[in-house]
C-alpha cells in the first residue's frame, strides 16, 4: 500500500473518533440520552479518548464526561471509581485552556452531587490544581475553577476549610473584581459557599476584603451578580455581631432598600435575607435598620410577593419587634400587623404561618397597646384556629399556642377576647378569663357589654376544678355582678323557675 | 432621954408610918415611875421626832435638789432626741420630695419619655412614606428605563428588517405586502421601508467604533465556553476554505484617499477653520494682559520729531521736498548707509568655487 493510503486509515480513524465524541457530547445535552448512553457503556468508552493525541478530541471527551456527571451522581461516582479524576488534575495544569475548562467542568460536575464525591474530588489534591488555574489570564478558565471550587466548599464545613486552606479565599476576592459579569458571579457564589459554614470561615473571608469589593457591587445592574451578592453578605453577617456590624459599615443601607424593588425576585428575596441576619443580633443593628426606613420597604416586598420568598421578610419583622418594645411599636406603625394578618390566611405552607404566628407573637407581648394592635386585626382567633387544626404540623401547633399565650397575656380589650370564650381549649382559656377577671372590676360599661354579648353567660358554663386558677377567676368575675344577674345566667336556671312554677300553688 | 422614949414610942408609929409612907411610897414610886417613863419617854419621843425630823428636812432637801438636777438632765437628752428625731423627720420629708421629683423628672426623661418617643414615632411614620415614595418613584424609573432600552432595541431590530427587506417597499403599479389596498393607510412597516437607507460603507471612525464593538463582542464569544470550531469535511471544488470566504465578507470597505475625501473638502476645511476660530478665538489682542494699562499709557513721541519744549513740526507738519526752495543751499540727506562687511568675503572665503557669485 502506499502511504498515502497508509495515512488515509489514520485520518479515517481520526474523523470517526471525533465524530463520536463530538455525537456523544451532544447527545449528553439532552436528559432523556443519558440513560441510554449509561446503558451502552459510554464511560469506559470516553476514558481513553481523553488521553488521546489529538487536542480536540480530549477537550470534546471531558466536555462529554462532564455533562454526563452533571446529571447522575451514579455517573459522577463511575467517574470517581474509573480513576479519571487525577488524570484531570494533572491536565488542570498543563494543558491549554480549554482542555483546563473542560477538566474544571468535569471535577464541578462530579463534586456537586454529594459531600462524599466531592471528597474524592479534594483528595486527587484537585484545590491545588484549581487554585492555580485561578490564576489565569484567561477568564473562562477562572470561572470554571471558581465555579469548581464553589460546589466543594457548598457540602460542609470541613471541605470548606479543604477550599481555604488550599489559598482559594483572596484570588476568588481578585476575581470578584476582573470586569466579566459572569466571573463575578461565579466568585461570589463561590465566596457565599465558603462563608456559609461556620464564623472562622466567615471571618477568612472578611480577612481577605470581601466585604468592601460585594458591597460595591450592589447597585450593578446585572440581576444574578446581585442575587450571588446578597447571598454572600448575608452569610457572611449571619454568623456574629461582629461580622454584622463589619456589614453594615461598609454603608450597604440604605442603597440596599432600592434593591427591594428589582424586577428579579431571588434578589429581593436575598435582600431581605441579608436584612434578616443583620437585624436579628442586637437592638441597635435592629434600630438602625429601622430608622433607615428598612421595615416600611420589608412589608412593601411581602404585599407584593408570594409563598415561601415571603419566609425571610416575616422572620425579619420578628427579630425586629423580640428585641424591644419600641422597635415593636416601630413595627405596628409601619402597618406591618395587617400585612402579616394576610400573610397568615393567604399562606399555604405550615413553616411559613408558624413564622407568621412568631413573628405576631413578637410584635404583641410587650404591652397592651401592642396586644391591641394585633388583637386588632382579627388574628387571635386564627391563631386558635391553628393551634387546635389536626392536621398543622406539631412546629406550627407549638409557635401558634405560644404566641397566642404571649399576647392574651397582654390584651386588654375585651371585644376582641370575647370570640375565644367559646372555643378555646381550656388551657388558653384560663388566660382569656384572666384577662376579663383583671378588666371587669374597674370597668362599668365593660360589665354591661359583657352581659349583653352572652360572655358572662358563656363564662357560667364553664366547668372548672373548684381552687384551680381558672375557678378563681370565674369567681371574681361573678363577685362584680349582683347575685340575681349571675343566678339568672347560670345553666338551668330555666328549668329551676319552672319547677318553682310547677310547684306554686295559687291561693 | 425623954426624945428617946418618946422617939421610941414614936418607934412603932414611925415604923407604922415608915410603912405606911413605904407603901405608898413603893406605890407612888411604881405610878410615878411608870409617869416618869412616860413623860421621858415622851420627852425621848420628841427628841427623836424633832432629830427625825430635822434630818428628814434636810435629807429631803438634798434629794430634791438631786433629783431635780438628774430629771433635768434627763429631759434635757430626751428633748434632744426628740428635736434629733423632729429634724430627722423634716429632712427625710424634704428628701422625699427631692427623690419625688428627681425620681418622676429622671425616669420622664430617660426611661420613658413620652414625648421623645411620640417625636420618634411620628418621625418614623415620616421616614416610612418617604422611603415608600422613593422607592416606588426609583421602581416607576427603572421600570421606564427597561421599557425605553426594550423599545429602542425593537426599533432598531424591525429598522434593520426593513433594511433587509428593502424589496417590499410598495410602488405605483404594485402596492407593496405592509400596503393593503383595502386598509386606510400604509401600516408602520411601511412607513419604515420607506425610510430606510441602505446599507453603505461607514466613514472611518465608524468603522473605527464597530471594530472595537466586534472586538468586544467577539471577548464575550470568547469567554462563553465554547470549544474551537473542530475542522469539518472540506467541500469538494475550488472553493476557498470557510473562514476565508467569511472575514472577505465582513472586510469593511477601504477607499483611497481621493475616494474618501468629499468633493467640497476645501470649502468645508475653510468652514471648519473659521467656526473653530469663531468659537476659539475669545480675546483678539491676547498679549495685552491688561486692558487699561494702554489707555493711560503716556505717548512717547519720536525722538527726532520733539525738542525739549514741545515737538517739532517736522515730519507731521511739514517736510522737506515740499518746500524745495527753502533748501538750496543745504545738503541732501543721506539716504545711503554704509555697508556692513558681513557678506563681502562670502564667496571669496571659503573656496574657489564661490566665485560664481
Amino acid at each position: 500500500m502506499s502511504q498515502r493510503q497508509v495515512l488515509q486509515v489514520f485520518e479515517s480513524y481520526q474523523k470517526s473518533r471525533t465524530q463520536f465524541v463530538q455525537t456523544v457530547a451532544e447527545l449528553a445535552t439532552r436528559p432523556q440520552n443519558i440513560e441510554t448512553l449509561q446503558n451502552a457503556g459510554v464511560m469506559s468508552l470516553l476514558r481513553p479518548l481523553l488521553l488521546d493525541v489529538v487536542p480536540t478530541i480530549q477537550q470534546t471527551a471531558a466536555l462529554a464526561l462532564g455533562r454526563l456527571a452533571n446529571y447522575n451522581d451514579d455517573l459522577a461516582e463511575a467517574i470517581v471509581k474509573g480513576d479519571i479524576l487525577p488524570q484531570l488534575v494533572y491536565s488542570l495544569a498543563e494543558q491549554n485552556r480549554f482542555y483546563k475548562k473542560a477538566a474544571a467542568f468535569v471535577l464541578r460536575a462530579v463534586a456537586r452531587h454529594s459531600p462524599e464525591l466531592a471528597q474524592a474530588v479534594v483528595d486527587c489534591g484537585a484545590l491545588e490544581a484549581l487554585v492555580i488555574s485561578l490564576e489565569e489570564f484567561d477568564p473562562g478558565v477562572k470561572e470554571a475553577a471558581a465555579w469548581a471550587l464553589g460546589y466543594i466548599a457548598r457540602h460542609n464545613g470541613e471541605l470548606s476549610q479543604a477550599v481555604v486552606d488550599a489559598g482559594a479565599v483572596p484570588l476568588l476576592v481578585l476575581c470578584i473584581q476582573e470586569p466579566e459579569i459572569a466571573l463575578k458571579r461565579i466568585a461570589a457564589s463561590a465566596l457565599s459557599d465558603i462563608a456559609k459554614h461556620s464564623p472562622e470561615l466567615a471571618q477568612t473571608v472578611v480577612d481577605t476584603g470581601a466585604i468592601a469589593h460585594l458591597a460595591q457591587m450592589i447597585l450593578n445592574p446585572d440581576a444574578k451578580l446581585k442575587r450571588q451578592v446578597f447571598s454572600a453578605l448575608s452569610q457572611i453577617s449571619k454568623h456574629s455581631v461582629d461580622l454584622a456590624e463589619l456589614v453594615v459599615e461598609a454603608e450597604i443601607f440604605p442603597a440596599v432598600l432600592a434593591c427591594l424593588r428589582d424586577p428579579d425576585e431571588y434578589v429581593r428575596k436575598n435582600v431581605t435575607t441579608l436584612m434578616r441576619e443583620i437585624a436579628k443580633h442586637t437592638p441597635e443593628l435592629s434600630q438602625m435598620i429601622v430608622n433607615s426606613g428598612g421595615v416600611a420597604a420589608v412589608i412593601d416586598y411581602l404585599g407584593d410577593c408570594k409563598g415561601a420568598t415571603r419566609l425571610p421578610g416575616i422572620m425579619m419583622l420578628g427579630y425586629v419587634a423580640a428585641h424591644a418594645e419600641n422597635l415593636a411599636m416601630a413595627v405596628i406603625l409601619s402597618k406591618g400587623v395587617p400585612q402579616l394578618a394576610i400573610c397568615l390566611s393567604e399562606e399555604s405552607e405550615d413553616h411559613v404561618k408558624a413564622a407568621t404566628a412568631w413573628s405576631l407573637g413578637q410584635i404583641g407581648r410587650h404591652t397592651p397597646e401592642h396586644a391591641r394592635a394585633v388583637a386588632g386585626v382579627n388574628v387571635l382567633p386564627k391563631l386558635l384556629v391553628l393551634y387546635m387544626d389536626m392536621e398543622s404540623s406539631e412546629d406550627l401547633q407549638v409557635k401558634a399556642k405560644k404566641a397566642l399565650k404571649s399576647i392574651l397575656q397582654k390584651c386588654t380589650h375585651l371585644p376582641a377576647l370575647e370570640p375565644l370564650l367559646y372555643d378555646a381549649p381550656s388551657n388558653i382559656l384560663k388566660h382569656v378569663v384572666c384577662q376579663f377577671s383583671k378588666v371587669i372590676p374597674h370597668d362599668s360599661k365593660a360589665r354591661r357589654l359583657f352581659v349583653t354579648s352572652g360572655g358572662l353567660k358563656k363564662v357560667q358554663e364553664i366547668k372548672a376544678d373548684s381552687g384551680s386558677p381558672l375557678q378563681e377567676y370565674i369567681n371574681s368575675i361573678n363577685n362584680c355582678y349582683p347575685e340575681e344577674i349571675v343566678r339568672y345566667y347560670s345553666p338551668g336556671y330555666s328549668e329551676t323557675l319552672l319547677e318553682r312554677v310547677e310547684k306554686y300553688q295559687p291561693a | 432621954m425623954a426624945r428617946l422614949v418618946k422617939l421610941q414610942s414614936q418607934i412603932q408609929q414611925v415604923r407604922v408610918e415608915f410603912f405606911i409612907r413605904q407603901r405608898t411610897a413603893e406605890e407612888n414610886r411604881k405610878r410615878e415611875n411608870a409617869a416618869a417613863v412616860k413623860i421621858q419617854s415622851w420627852i425621848r419621843g420628841c427628841r427623836v421626832r424633832a432629830y427625825v425630823r430635822y434630818l428628814t428636812k434636810h435629807a429631803v432637801i438634798i434629794q430634791k435638789t438631786w433629783r431635780g438636777f438628774s430629771a433635768r438632765a434627763i429631759f434635757r437628752q430626751m428633748q434632744e432626741e426628740a428635736y434629733l428625731a423632729a429634724r430627722m423627720k423634716f429632712y427625710n420629708q424634704m428628701a422625699v420630695r427631692i427623690q419625688r421629683r428627681w425620681r418622676g423628672y429622671f425616669v420622664r426623661r430617660n426611661v420613658h419619655n413620652y414625648y421623645e418617643r411620640k417625636k420618634y414615632l411620628e418621625a418614623l411614620s415620616k421616614k416610612n412614606e418617604e422611603i415608600r415614595r422613593e422607592l416606588d418613584e426609583f421602581e416607576q424609573y427603572q421600570q421606564k428605563e427597561r421599557e425605553w432600552v426594550a423599545a429602542v432595541r425593537e426599533e432598531e431590530r424591525k429598522y434593520q428588517q426593513a433594511q433587509r427587506q428593502h424589496f417590499l417597499l410598495s410602488t405605483k403599479q404594485c402596492p407593496g405586502v405592509y400596503n393593503s389596498p383595502f386598509r386606510g393607510g400604509p401600516s408602520e412597516m411601511e412607513e419604515r421601508l420607506r425610510r430606510v437607507t441602505p446599507v453603505l460603507a461607514q466613514s472611518a471612525a465608524r468603522q473605527a467604533r464597530s471594530k472595537h464593538r466586534q472586538q468586544r463582542r467577539a471577548l464575550e464569544q470568547q469567554n462563553a465556553s465554547f470549544l474551537p470550531p473542530i475542522n469539518a469535511k472540506k467541500p469538494q471544488g475550488p472553493f476557498r476554505a470557510a473562514e476565508e470566504v467569511w472575514r472577505q465578507r465582513q472586510r469593511p470597505l477601504e477607499p483611497s484617499l481621493r475616494v474618501a475625501t468629499s468633493i467640497t473638502a476645501l470649502e468645508e476645511a475653510r468652514d471648519q477653520l473659521r467656526s473653530q476660530e469663531l468659537s476659539a478665538r475669545l480675546i483678539d489682542h491676547p498679549f495685552w494682559p491688561f486692558a487699561s494699562a494702554h489707555k493711560s499709557r503716556k505717548y512717547e513721541p519720536l525722538i527726532h520729531t520733539r525738542s525739549a519744549f514741545q515737538t517739532l513740526p517736522y515730519g507731521t507738519k511739514h517736510f522737506r521736498e515740499d518746500a524745495k526752495h527753502t533748501l538750496q543751499d543745504k545738503e541732501a540727506f543721506k539716504t545711503v548707509f554704509t555697508t556692513c562687511h558681513v557678506f563681502d568675503k562670502f564667496g571669496r572665503l571659503y573656496s574657489n568655487s564661490g566665485k560664481i557669485v
